[in-house]
């Protein structure tokens, strides 16, 4: 049963990115330019989505029923779970205005939120007693909804700029949005980086000295460029470290961020050398055809949709589980007070474009800055800001 | 300064931008050539119109969207500051603050301590951000709200051609020689859920108008939430104890006045086993976890309420109320009171054996028993031998000058200075004992007490909780949640029909979604000799993008 779940897994992965060159083919036919009206492709490109989506549902249930609870319950079902959800909250936006061009964007960020996602640990583990509750379930595939719709957004946000952004004269704009493409790439090169050396099969034991000053053993699984605290190596023939940071500092953790970055350099740079251009003026004629009043009301619509959706997940219930689990409802928890962050951000969204009349590419400025937001409390939250939350 | 009459015959209050009825600007601000500011529909609101005294301009500065919005950001970024590292709430209670921060993050973590972020969101700052926030809210819902109110309720079906013009939305068509079926249209509007209102041959369509009330009911909800908030701190609202009770122990529950008492019948603790059936889809996990995974805190216990009044020093007559199984998930519920299952210690000592023992012969005479938390001054033994207990330590260490001493009142490390009366030594003989220790501090003794065994039991730890705020803070999530999907997922859609002369004006406006309103009036209009109309905001005349807002 959790074989065939895994194995639906990475059959929806290969349907998203079918389903990614399909839509891609669909922007480049001309008789898709006008809006609304859908060609073959695009037909083709949302049908391919539709099945790639039911297989991950197919996954979802059958880990679901291996496990005996939903799998959301660490990081890489998490995840796993927001990629689906993104490609569901798609499904839904594409039907309301039925544009390609959002699906050429969309899924591969979903792509690479469940590549991302399986470089966690993948076994099946048991719940501990503080989540054995069906508001598990409740809280957390509605945060995840609500996430992705709030995602869409931000797919919704990138097409404008690319699109919008001048490319001829570098400026502010330009950079950022570089800055925007260099990270979806350092996320693909840790991607590379983790799934290579995890296939090789690499480990190196470390022996550090904690905080405390107590010895400590430390496991690598990508060569350790960034050492611990008075590190010594098991194996003399191992790389040694170049740097050693101090105690207080996660150096493993450390390590890999290192690493990630460098591969993101290394892909970023090898893409600039080959093309000779900026990201974003690579892939403009993509998004020539794409109506601009349009993409900016699906990216607001978006955000409409899904804050409602995100507060009921992520405040609402969130807090009425927190009282039964954790004798109180708020208790300012990292992941708690980011939670807080992202409907502040997404209320202050809102206010600025209907009181103040920020539409068109501020609005969509802020829709990246959101996301960043939601990207950061999945992530840094888990991993680096230790609390109630890492599971994982 | 007087109301203001439109020529419309309307009268209007002052401060009114556009005439409440006919929608011409009846305030002079406005450039002819550009939209309409359809911000709260031009109406009077309190803020725009008065700025003298010292209330005008506290009201003006909470009801701008501008400060609203600066609140929004800047309680954003406070909150974010306290996630960097742990609030004091959560670091071990072993160690203090003071020393915490600085041990686990260095400099970083000092200054962190100095400035107070350790307790930011209790700190009085964050505390007055919270309130300005719940005052922009309060405030700028009441400056927009009535005004709001009043004006869509006094609007007319013909509105000012002026009016009509400047809709981001506007088409002509001229009908001199065809035939318009305006029942056709009104048919259409109807199907698509549009009110109808008719004057003249005039028509005005609206739907979703509730809509606009969406961000009125969630700021309500808000602000009663941040008052049930406030409410916490009112006393008898709100109960935070915790009771530790051993196995078999019965405790009066701390917060309820000697109300209630609770017997700890047992403490369960189960994990994981890669052995059992049911957790044979975690064989993995398990292996690779290396620990133990917990699966199961539980405590059974038994919930006695005290009847009637209790005298001091008299034992409390006590009625059973139920049995329950409290786990993590599952607290007890009673009275407004919950139990929950928060911490737990197994295999606490609960009663140590030993044996009064002649040294040389092994020749035992007696047993004694003490229970850790309750022991007794004397044990008599076979006749002629007794033991007293001279000292007790339940949680023994040495002070710095050597003497004995306890750390706390719970058995983690029990000591004993016993003194043992025997026939041949009636005076007695003395001798320390503790843990794999043995002293004789008057010299050698004849006799020595021998450790015969130890009876282990666990502890469980509950958190008591009353919060009689939770049910306001849920009325405002719930009056929040009504609000803001009312506000959402609706949209306010107005198109406006004028006949004039031979002419055919149609006009749309919306709170927000121009994709949809297009699509409705073009569902309308479509096979009837009626154009279009355009989006006056996508022509050249009106290219003022970015400026163009809808309230």
């Amino acid at each position: 049963m959790a074989e065939l779940s895994g194995n639906l897994l990475y059959a929806s992965f290969f349907l998203y990115l079918i389903a990614t060159f399909l839509f891609g083919g669909s922007i480049q036919d001309k008789k898709g330019a006008e809006e609304k009206k859908q060609n073959k492709w695009a037909k083709l490109g949302i049908t391919i989505t539709i099945i790639g989506f039911v297989t991950q549902i197919g996954y979802f249930i059958m880990r679901w029923v291996a496990a005996g609870h939903a799998p959301v319950s660490n990081l890489f079902e998490f995840t796993t779970f927001f990629g689906m959800m993104l490609v569901g909250a798609f499904i839904w936006i594409y039907f309301i205005y039925k544009t390609p061009a959002l699906g050429l964007f969309a899924l591969p960020v979903a792509i690479v939120i469940i590549a991302y996602a399986s470089m966690f640990p993948r076994e099946i583990s048991p719940l501990i007693p503080a989540l054995q509750s069906d508001w598990l379930h409740i809280h957390v595939t509605t945060a995840a909804l609500g996430q992705a719709v709030l995602a869409i957004s931000f797919v919704a946000a990138i097409i404008y700029l690319v699109k919008s952004v001048d490319q001829t004269r570098s400026n502010k704009r330009t950079f950022w949005l570089e800055v925007v493409m260099f990270a979806l790439m350092c996320t693909i090169g840790f991607v590379i980086v983790s799934s290579t050396f995890a296939m090789t099969g690499y480990k190196e034991s470390i022996t550090w000295v904690d905080k405390k000053g107590a010895e400590a053993e430390l496991e690598y699984h990508i060569p350790s460029l960034i050492g611990p605290n008075e590190w010594t190596l098991a194996d003399e023939n191992q790389m040694k470290p170049l740097i050693e940071v101090p105690a207080i500092i996660n150096a493993k953790k450390l390590n890999t961020v290192v690493w990630s970055v460098g591969a993101g350099f290394i892909l970023y740079g090898l893409f600039r050398l080959i093309v000779r251009k900026r990201v974003a003026a690579f892939i403009q004629p993509v998004v020539k055809n794409v109506n601009l009043d349009l993409i900016d009301e699906i990216s607001y619509r978006s955000v409409l949709i899904g804050f409602p959706i995100f507060t009921l997940g992520a405040l609402i219930f969130a807090m009425i589980w927190a009282q039964i689990a954790w004798t109180r409802f708020w208790g300012w928890d990292p992941k708690e007070v980011w939670a807080l962050i992202t409907w502040l951000f997404y209320a202050a969204f809102l206010h600025l474009r209907l009181s103040r009349g920020w539409q068109g590419e501020r609005s969509a400025w802020l829709a990246l800055i959101g996301f960043g937001i939601i990207m950061f409390n999945l992530i840094a939250v888990n991993l680096v800001l230790a609390g109630l939350h890492s599971y994982a | 300064m007087d109301e203001l009459k439109c020529e419309c015959g309307h009268v209007n209050p002052t401060g009114t931008i556009l005439c409440e009825a006919c929608g011409k600007a009846v305030g002079n601000r406005q450039n002819e050539n550009k939209l309409l500011d359809m911000r709260y529909e031009g109406s009077a609101r309190r803020s725009q119109t008065y700025n003298k005294s010292i209330i005008d301009k506290i009201w003006n500065f909470f009801s701008s969207v501008k400060v609203g919005v600066s609140l929004i950001v800047i309680a954003l970024v406070a909150s974010s500051i306290g996630t960097i590292f742990p609030q004091e709430t959560y670091i071990p209670s072993t160690i203090p603050a003071s020393e915490y921060y600085e041990q686990e993050y260095g400099a970083f973590g000092k200054l962190y301590y100095l400035l107070g972020f350790h307790n930011l969101y209790s700190s009085w700052w964050y505390l007055v951000i919270i309130g300005m926030l719940g005052m922009s809210i309060l405030i700028a819902s009441i400056d927009r709200f009535f005004p709001l109110y009043r004006s869509l309720k006094n609007q007319k079906v013909v509105r000012h051609d002026s009016f009509m013009k400047r809709q981001r939305i506007f088409g002509i068509t001229n009908v001199s020689n065809q035939e318009v079926n305006l029942e056709q249209i009104t048919e259409r509007l109807k199907k698509q859920r549009y009110r109808i209102r008719e004057e003249n041959g005039n028509i005005l369509a609206e739907k979703g108008r509730f809509s606009r009330w969406g961000p009125y009911v969630n700021h309500i909800g808000l602000i009663i939430f941040l008052i049930g908030g406030l409410l916490r701190s009112v006393p008898g609202m709100y109960v935070d104890k915790v009771v530790w009770l051993r196995e078999g122990e019965m405790k009066e529950i701390p917060g309820t006045n000697g109300e209630y008492y609770l017997k700890n019948n047992a403490f369960i603790f189960e994990v994981y086993d890669k052995g059992n059936k049911e957790d044979e889809a975690f064989v993995k996990a398990i292996e690779k976890t290396g620990t133990a995974i917990a699966k199961n805190y539980q405590s059974n216990v038994t919930l006695y309420k005290q009847e009637g009044e209790v005298l001091p020093g008299e034992k409390p007559q006590l009625q059973k109320v139920k049995d329950f199984e409290i786990k993590v998930n599952e607290p007890l519920k009673h009275d407004h009171y919950a139990l929950y299952q928060v911490d737990y210690k197994l295999n606490e000592f609960s009663k140590m054996s030993f044996y009064l023992m002649d040294k040389k012969t092994e020749e035992k005479f007696g047993t004694l028993t003490i229970d850790l938390n309750d022991p007794k001054p004397s044990y008599q033994l076979k006749k002629g031998y007794s033991v007293e207990l001279m000292s007790y330590f339940p949680d023994f260490e040495f002070k710095e000058n050597g003497e004995p001493t306890t750390k706390t009142r719970i058995p983690n490390n029990p000591a004993f200075i016993f003194k043992m009366v025997t026939p041949d030594k009636p005076e007695g003989e003395v001798s320390f004992v503790a843990i794999r220790e043995n002293i004789e501090p008057a010299g050698e003794n004849v006799y020595k007490m021998a450790f015969a065994g130890v009876e282990t039991r666990n502890a469980t730890a509950l958190t008591v909780r009353k919060d009689l705020t939770l049910g306001i803070l849920f009325a405002g999530g719930i009056i929040f949640m009504i609000g803001v999907v009312q506000g959402a997922y609706w949209n306010h859609r107005r198109i406006w029909v004028k006949r004039k002369g031979e002419e055919i004006w149609i006009a749309g406006h919306t709170n927000k979604n121009w994709h949809g309103l297009k699509r409705d009036i073009a569902l309308v209009v479509q096979t009837t000799p009626l154009f279009e109309p355009t989006d006056q905001l996508n022509e050249e005349k009106f290219s003022n993008k970015g400026e163009e807002i809808s309230g």
